[in-house]
């Protein structure tokens, strides 16, 4: 047990499954000497060798149309976009084909990749360096889409991701990568995909998040557990499919709730919930859908990137409106 | 500042043209061109290839024949390129992985799939997918077999496989796509035996090849990736078998990838949806190419040799003809695909809502 980072969990993980597997390989821009431009892959080349873990030609196309086709010759690629913005490069590689694989062939064939790649704002990247594209993906059936918000459960999730025989999109959260330290078991273990996590048990409102803004959530619990408000936060971890049982659960007993993501409004992961919820536990509520997100805009400039990206103040003030119904 | 030019663009696009003569064994006139590759064929050879390009036009006439009856889904006609199709596809080993485009059903049967699988994939069955050949399905995104090439090439060389190679196929217009260079670039990168086929027909859909590139031959494309490539006269079985065969020795030997553009012509509608060719090309464009026709000219050297007659021919045809009947029937025995069935095929584990719409589903089809 040692204090980590979530780029060293991460590190951690792709060590393992290396060891592990021998059918496993690390490939991306700038993945081997280099490793990784957050390090994430930091000397693993150097441990397993070129033919595990290597650099690529600069093409996102390329990468995943090499996990596609390793795939099919009986290898688990583990490539790396390196920002997720660049992912667009890739699409019909991930939507038209990855995850159409298994389907396609009745499990003849499959694609058991797992897509690695940063996402998320606040780090006052340049354009196209932080995103929040999740939803892109999320209407692809075939591909989970993980998103983990702590360095724990990114090295359990990734081991679970790449185990697993169809296709994952694995987002790391870029602005956690360096500012949060877990105390991160030695060795393997793993964390379940398609499973949401109580992070912390409440009885008043339920907050639903994932990735970064599920630190805010807790943020906001531990605000109004001082004034004797009971707030439940669901970690969402697998945003496709998304854990509707977990969620239903909590509201029973909350009978309220708030969705929050980092991501802009329209047709999100938080839309997704909010209309489950109106087909599957609507009678349990006693007050509306709060829902907490960025603005429809463009993902803004860096300059104002901070007053965008919704945290812990708009996630308390719509808790207090949603509580005050 | 001297006005005078540093470079000389003109001359430098103007080199470009300077490319070696299409590969050809026999010509148009059913001459032998080349002896020396001519003579490396046994009768038996040539009787065989011939056998092979019957074959595929009565596939394509039969095929179209179902497709009017309405008994076909998405088809490609292949009339026409049966040099091409036939005299690469022979060159290849069973255990060579293939990643064939919707125009490459011919090489897929040829590489283990069976006809009535063909039918079923262009009906729209599962099980046409679930042939036993080294391949993928026919790809529907141009492009995107030549990014997969690669890694299957990858995979082959990484499994150590050493006689072995990823094949596959696209067209002219292919050749436009951004993924077709990525495919080609990191097989050549990657130095792994990927062979890239371009069956330039002429068309993509109604598009002329000239209005793809500005470059003089699409195997030139291969030259930026630092690959070797080549034009083959498509409509010649011959050169197209040798030139395929040469690039496969080469990659087994341990070698990077090859590019080979064969030069053919597609004489119908792009598919069986039924397109019409009258609306962009003219009978006066379209006449020198049926005039190159790989039948007649390989038809006419085994005629010489006294290895052919058109009774033999006739009767090849109603026999490959009755087994494509014969195919069409199975394909006809097939049950529809369930909707229950789809759903559980799209993960390995269902989600949950998976799993309640596989309930749902289950009850409605048990009615």
């Amino acid at each position: 047990m040692a204090k980590k980072t979530y780029i060293q969990a991460i590190t951690d993980a792709l060590d393992i499954v290396l060891e592990d597997d021998p059918k496993t390989l690390i490939f991306g821009e700038d993945v081997g000497k280099n490793g990784g431009v957050f390090r994430t892959t930091q000397g693993l080349q150097d441990k397993y060798g070129e033919d595990r873990v290597f650099d690529t030609p600069l093409a996102e196309s390329g990468i995943l149309g090499l996990a596609t086709g390793l795939g099919l010759t009986g290898w688990r690629p583990i490539p790396e976009i390196q920002f997720m913005g660049f992912s667009f490069e890739a699409i019909d590689q991930i939507v038209g084909q990855e995850a159409r694989m298994r389907f396609r062939f009745d499990g003849q064939k499959t694609s058991p990749v797992t897509i690695r790649t940063p996402y998320g704002g606040g780090t006052h990247t340049a354009e196209m360096h932080a995103d929040n594209l999740e939803s892109y993906f999320t209407g692809t059936p075939g591909l989970r889409v993980v998103m983990p918000s702590n360095p724990y459960d990114a090295k359990g999730l990734l081991i679970s991701s790449v185990e697993n025989n169809d296709p994952v999109l694995f987002m790391e959260n870029l602005k956690l990568y360096r500012s949060m330290k877990d105390d991160i078991p030695d060795g393997k273990y793993t964390v379940p995909l398609d499973k949401a996590n109580v992070v912390r048990e409440g009885n008043d409102i339920t907050i639903v998040a994932y990735g970064a803004e599920v630190n805010e959530a807790k943020k906001v619990a531990d605000k109004l557990a001082d004034k004797n408000i009971s707030v439940e936060v669901i970690d969402l971890r697998t945003v496709s499919p998304i854990d509707t049982e977990t969620i239903f659960k909590s509201i029973e007993k909350t009978h309220k709730v708030v969705i929050v993501q980092e991501a802009q409004k329209m047709a999100g992961v938080g839309a997704q919930v909010a209309s489950a919820i109106a087909e599957g536990a609507v009678l349990s509520l006693d007050a509306p859908v709060g829902r907490v997100a960025a603005p429809n805009s463009v993902y803004p400039f860096a300059q104002s990137e901070d007053y965008w990206i919704p945290g812990a103040d708009e996630i308390e003030e719509k808790v207090n409106e949603i509580l005050n119904y | 500042m001297a006005n005078e030019p540093i470079v000389d663009f003109e001359a430098i696009k103007n080199d470009l043209t300077n490319v070696p003569k299409p590969i050809q064994i026999l010509n148009e006139n059913a001459e032998v061109v080349d002896k020396a590759a001519f003579d490396s064929f046994s009768d038996d050879d040539l009787v065989e290839f011939m056998k092979k390009m019957v074959w595929e036009r009565a596939l394509h006439e039969q095929t179209m024949n179902f497709s009017r009856q309405g008994r076909m889904g998405f088809y490609a006609p292949t009339e026409g390129e049966e040099a091409s199709e036939m005299g690469t596809v022979l060159a290849m080993k069973d255990q060579d992985y293939l990643l064939p485009a919707y125009r490459d059903v011919p090489q897929l049967i040829q590489h283990g799939a069976t006809v009535t699988e063909a039918y079923l994939w262009s009906r729209g069955h599962v099980i046409g997918n679930k042939f036993k050949a080294r391949s993928m399905m026919p790809q529907i995104i141009i492009g995107a077999a030549y990014n997969e090439a690669a890694g299957v090439a990858m995979g082959i060389k990484k499994n150590k496989e050493e006689d072995a190679i990823a094949f596959t196929y696209t067209g002219d217009g292919g050749t436009s796509q951004g993924d077709s260079y990525e495919g080609m670039n990191f097989a050549g990168a990657f130095q792994v035996p990927a062979l890239f086929i371009v069956q330039n027909n002429g068309f993509a859909i109604s598009t002329p090849r000239k209005k793809q590139t500005a470059a003089p031959t699409l195997a030139q494309k291969a030259v930026a990736a630092g690959i070797p490539s080549v034009q083959v006269d498509g409509m010649d079985i011959l050169a197209c078998y040798r030139v395929a065969k040469a690039a496969r020795d080469y990659m087994v030997a341990g070698n990077g990838p090859v590019m080979i553009e064969t030069l053919t012509y597609r004489y119908g509608a792009h598919s069986s949806a039924g397109d019409d060719p009258k609306r962009y090309r003219t009978k006066e464009e379209t006449q020198p190419w049926f005039d190159k026709d790989p039948l007649i000219r390989l038809r006419k050297v085994l005629e010489d040799k006294g290895l052919w007659s058109e009774e033999q021919e006739d009767k090849l045809v109603d026999e490959y003809k009755a087994s494509f009947k014969e195919a069409i029937k199975e394909a006809d025995a097939v049950p529809a695909d369930k909707v229950s069935d789809m759903l559980k095929r799209t993960f390995e584990i269902p989600t949950p809502e998976m799993k309640q719409e596989i309930e749902k589903f289950e009850a409605k089809e048990s009615k």
